[in-house]
């Protein structure tokens, strides 16, 4: 009963993920036939790697005849935040998950479901994170099928306004507590300047990179200035 | 080289990455420091991976910040994501007619 609700509130809570990731991964099916990649293949790669930058980076690897040690090395590179976001998330997770547990919700680790666990008050249980990844994967995976097959069908407009709602949804996440404490306010202001700086004048910075540096760096002055006591944290 | 190899290593290095901090990293962290550290990765991975990207996330300058707009409004009234998220792209969507 309890593990029931818990599922569905992920699953709740996982909608604007899911749908999100439809208008994103949808891209990526266009791309991926584009480099010769074919539907079925564009497909797994979505459902196993559960990715947007990895991925967008493996393709091209896999059109151009890269080495095998090539895509390992370019996929651990790129995917070393989600190390960082694993061991951040270990931190406010339920009794109940338990190593069999970690493991298969490991698959599920990514910025946006890890942004909803980690600022999630209560503890974090299987059922709810299952909720979560079930509805992203789905969507991830079916907006892959749906751009590699039908890319040219919607219309532009749509699929353009669509790419909003992921970042609609992070703004959702970030605004209420940053309102509220100061601290949150200044360490955003901080990362979103960072990043604006990588994007104009850093530009040798890779995305995945730019986003890994600005985040550690901007915590790192918000762990500097502004420690959390314990009771503080809810 | 067959493509279910390239599949295989993605697959496996990524999710092994995902994996093993997260499946045998279990003691609780002490330090203040670094739980403060933690505490705040989410909000400033978040606001790097929106600015300045959101701007960009339509195609259209406009569009996008109208969007971006309403869900600040939003998201400072504490409606739920999926409102904030579904009101930012609609606006994008209906702007995007007029521009």
């Amino acid at each position: 009963m309890k593990k029931d609700s818990e599922f569905l509130s992920g699953m709740a809570a996982g909608i604007p993920i899911g749908l999100g990731y439809l208008s994103v991964s949808f891209g990526f099916g266009i791309a991926a036939v584009r480099l010769g990649i074919s539907v079925l293949s564009a497909v797994i790669i979505s459902f196993t790697n559960l990715t947007s930058a990895g991925q967008a980076q493996g393709i091209e690897i896999i059109s151009s005849g890269g080495t095998l040690a090539e895509m390992a090395l370019v996929q651990l590179v790129i995917n070393l935040r989600y190390a960082l976001m694993g061991i951040s998330l270990s931190q406010n997770l339920d009794k109940g998950f338990t190593l069999r547990h970690r493991l298969i919700a490991a698959y599920g680790i990514t910025d946006e479901i890890f942004a909803l666990c980690s600022t999630r008050k209560k503890p974090v249980t299987p059922s709810y994170m299952y909720g979560i990844i079930v509805v992203s994967s789905f969507g991830w995976t079916a907006g892959t099928f749906l751009g590699a097959a039908a890319g040219e069908i919607l219309p532009a407009e749509l699929i353009a306004a669509m790419g909003l709602m992921l970042y609609g949804m992070f703004i959702a996440i970030i605004v209420p507590p940053a309102a509220e404490k100061r601290s949150v306010l200044l360490v955003v202001i901080c990362a979103s300047g960072l990043s604006i700086l990588c994007k104009y004048v850093l530009t040798f910075m890779s995305g995945g990179f730019a986003v890994i540096f600005c985040g550690m760096a901007a915590s790192l002055v918000g762990a500097v200035f502004f420690p959390i006591k314990e009771e503080q944290k809810e | 080289m067959t493509i279910a190899l390239y599949i295989a290593v993605m697959a496996g290095v990524t999710y092994l990455i995902r994996a093993l901090p997260f499946g045998f990293f279990s003691k609780k962290i002490k330090s203040q420091f670094i739980r403060s550290f933690l505490y705040y990765i989410p909000y400033a991975v978040l606001a790097a991976m929106t600015i300045p990207a959101i701007f960009y996330s339509t195609g259209n300058f406009i569009t996008a910040s109208v969007g971006t707009v309403i869900a600040l409004v939003l998201a400072y009234f504490r409606l739920p994501l999926i409102v904030v998220a579904l009101a930012a792209s609609m606006a994008a969507f209906g702007v995007g007619f007029f521009v």
